[in-house]
């Protein structure tokens, strides 16, 4: 058993499931030799083959368009898109045809197939590498769409993804990807999608995040923990389908919700939620539901990326004034 | 200065508009008149069921519906040329293609119906076919795709596509024939050039003599075809598909033809079509001209023809009141397809959507 980080951790179940699933075949810009830009496809190539760990030409549509063509012929392509700012070539390929495919056929083709992409800000990349868009194929019925925040969820949730049925597209929130360390055993035990993660126990408060904002929003919790609040955590980890139902649990047990996201505040899954609690809990709120989010602004040039993201002591602020409210 | 690189592209027609043998070279579908009078009665149908929907949607029975009236040929020539086990991916003008693969007629009319289920094609040939693809030009890349995985698995199976050559503007064709070359896939190409992109000529659509050069810059083969030459689309698709079964690659072929019918019910050709081209098309349909060379050879007659109509006129109408006696689908189906597992957040959408369904 290693320590590992999240990307190594993506590594991993790739590797894992590739030995034991010929019909996978990853494919995309770079990922052969190169073991792909942030390598997380690192010694595929090597271990696999060129035949199953494929370079391709640059295009993203084709990408997706021929994972789809292959995924319909019961093969299991991952295709990972560079960074998920190029994902919008493919996007007609996502919504049109992906998502949809199952119920326009009545289940007679299916799409086996993972699209992998880094996501989010926080790394001083250049412009259209650094945003948050989750919403938009969150808001696509037929894809799921998962987001890993740490290496243990990163291994467990890829190899589930790689074992769905359906489309899957995959988010690995970069800013974290070698942030930190899990022992790993490489057992190919996966962590089901669709499911929500308590991170930690708490009576006044539910914080609810996801993907690299789960980092700073454990250390918030940390501080009130300080100050006498006691927060609960709770990774979405899959933002569609959403697992409303372990948030709201946690919301009617602690009375109050703040929801902390990376991406901006308007039409977004943190919106989402805000009104599934609306909707389903209000009676238990003691107070009005806060979210901590990035502004509904473009995603700056890195020198203002900073001023961009929530920071812990935003949601500590947002926390406590939740808690106080009267 | 040097000449470093050069390049050709083939014309090939057998046929001419008055069903005479033009090239002395014939293949030997020109002899196999039991094949040809089998492309001949395909071609019929596909007319008809075109006649048919055109009808339904006229009579607010079906929806917007695109027949494929002078392209007949296309559609049934290269479907014709397909194997069972080979795979087409066709776009929303490929009911000619579809038929000849195995999907009913009533299929075509329940998808343009408005009924998902029009895609579940029940008949085994088609089982792996893909549905049509709207989004044009996106069906090139699932093509390739589909090829790929065939390929990787070392199969002797070959996907058929097509697209109108309004379509071969996108960029998804041109990353598909891109791919394809780089990965020597066996997909062959169709691209049906009816002239017309709904009110869009050729001129504007590309700088090209031809459309099917565009493979040429992605180093793979293509020919032009008369594509109303039905000797000339059934062989051209049978050698690409031989090509591409044996590990040759894809194969671009350009099929001239021209729209002789709106582009869609919902469209009115007559608000930008030239005076007078109607009249010249018709004289070059491709269904008169293979019954001329049928006739002249002494391989159909009148008696012939009028059996063939009362046949195709009576299993379309068959197909007809098939589609028309499908009951809706249910409210819930909505909820069922979309994933192999219904989300727990969504079950109680489905609760509703058949409780309101009920009332
Ligand atoms: C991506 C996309 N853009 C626009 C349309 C709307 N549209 C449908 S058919 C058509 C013209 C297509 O012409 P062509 O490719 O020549 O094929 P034809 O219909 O003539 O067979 C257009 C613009 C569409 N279906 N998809």
């Amino acid at each position: 058993m290693a320590a590992i980080t999240l990307i190594e951790a993506v590594n991993l179940a790739m590797a894992h499931e590739m030995e034991k699933d010929k019909d996978i075949v990853v494919f995309g810009e770079d990922v052969g030799v190169n073991g792909g830009v942030f390598r997380a496809t690192d010694g595929l190539q090597a271990k696999f083959g060129a035949e199953r760990v494929i370079d391709t030409p640059l295009a993203e549509a084709m990408i997706a368009g021929v994972a789809i063509g292959m995924a319909a012929q019961g093969m299991k392509p991952i295709a990972e898109i560079q960074f998920m700012g190029f994902i919008f070539p493919a996007a007609d390929h996502i919504i049109s045809h992906c998502a949809r495919m199952r119920n326009r056929t009545r289940g007679r083709l299916t799409l086996p197939m993972v699209i992998r992409a880094p996501y989010g800000g926080g790394i001083h990349a250049p412009e259209n590498h650094s945003e948050s868009t989750e919403a938009i194929f969150a808001h696509i019925p037929g894809l799921k769409v998962v987001i890993p925040s740490n290496p243990s969820r990163a291994y467990g949730l890829m190899l589930a993804a790689m074992r769905d049925p359906d489309p899957v597209i995959f988010l690995e929130p970069k800013r974290v990807y070698r942030i930190e360390k899990h022992e790993i055993e490489d057992n190919g035990e996966e962590y089901p999608l669709g499911m929500c993660f308590v991170d930690r126990e708490g009576t006044d408060i539910t914080l609810i995040s996801w993907g690299a904002m789960m980092h700073e929003t454990k250390q918030a919790a940390e501080k009130l923990a300080q100050e006498g609040i006691s927060a609960e955590v709770i990774d979405v980890a899959t933002v569609s389908p959403l697992d409303i139902d372990t948030i709201l649990e946690s919301v009617q047990k602690t009375g109050r919700a703040c929801i902390v996201q990376e991406a901006p505040k308007a039409g977004a899954v943190g919106s989402d939620i805000a009104a599934e609690i609306a909707e389903k809990a209000i009676m238990h709120l003691l107070a009005p539901i806060g979210r901590v989010s990035g502004y509904d602004t473009m995603m700056p040039y890195y020198r203002l990326e900073k001023q961009y993201m929530p920071k812990v002591e935003h949601i500590v602020e947002e926390a406590k004034r939740i808690v106080e409210y009267r | 200065m040097t000449t470093i690189a050069k390049f050709e592209v083939k014309y090939q027609q057998y046929l001419d508009a008055d069903g005479k043998l033009k090239n002395k070279k014939a293949p030997a579908i020109a002899k196999d008149f039991d094949k040809l009078k089998e492309l001949y009665r395909g071609m019929a149908l596909i007319r008809q069921l075109d006649t048919k929907a055109y009808a339904l949607q006229r009579t607010g029975k079906m929806g917007t519906y695109p027949a494929a009236t002078g392209q007949e040929a296309i559609g049934v020539g290269f479907g014709a040329a397909m194997k069972d086990e080979d795979v087409l991916v066709p776009y929303y003008r490929g009911q000619a293609s579809m038929v000849m693969h195995g999907v009913r007629m009533e299929e075509v009319l329940l998808y343009w119906g408005g009924d998902e289920r029009g895609s579940d094609f029940q008949n085994e040939k088609a089982r792996q076919d893909f549905p049509i693809a709207v989004p044009i030009a996106t069906q090139s890349l699932h093509a390739a795709g589909v090829a790929k995985a065939m390929q990787m698995r070392g199969e002797k199976r070959v996907v058929f596509t097509e697209i109108g050559e309004g379509g071969t503007s996108q960029g998804d064709f041109y990353e598909a024939l891109n791919v394809a070359g780089i990965w020597n896939l066996p997909v062959v190409f169709i691209i049906n050039n009816n002239q017309w992109a709904i009110s869009v000529p050729s001129e504007i659509q590309t700088a090209c003599e031809t459309y099917a050069q565009k493979a040429i810059a992605a180093g793979i083969d293509c020919v032009q075809v008369d594509g109303n030459d039905m000797l000339a689309v059934y062989q051209a698709s049978l050698d690409a598909a031989e090509k591409a079964r044996n590990g040759g690659g894809p194969t671009v072929i350009e099929c001239i033809s021209l729209r002789l019918c709106d582009h869609t019910t919902a469209d009115d050709a007559s608000r930008y079509r030239p005076d007078g081209e109607l009249e010249e098309g018709w004289k070059k349909e491709p269904m008169v001209r293979l019954r001329k060379y049928l006739e002249a050879n002494k391989q159909w007659s009148q008696e012939e023809e009028d059996a063939m109509q009362a046949e195709i006129v009576a299993e379309v109408q068959q197909s007809v009141d098939n589609y028309l006696n499908t009951p809706v689908d249910t409210p819930e189906s909505m909820f069922d397809y979309l994933y192999a597992e219904l989300p727990e957040r969504t079950l109680a959408q489905r609760e509703l959507a058949i409780a309101r369904g009920a009332k």
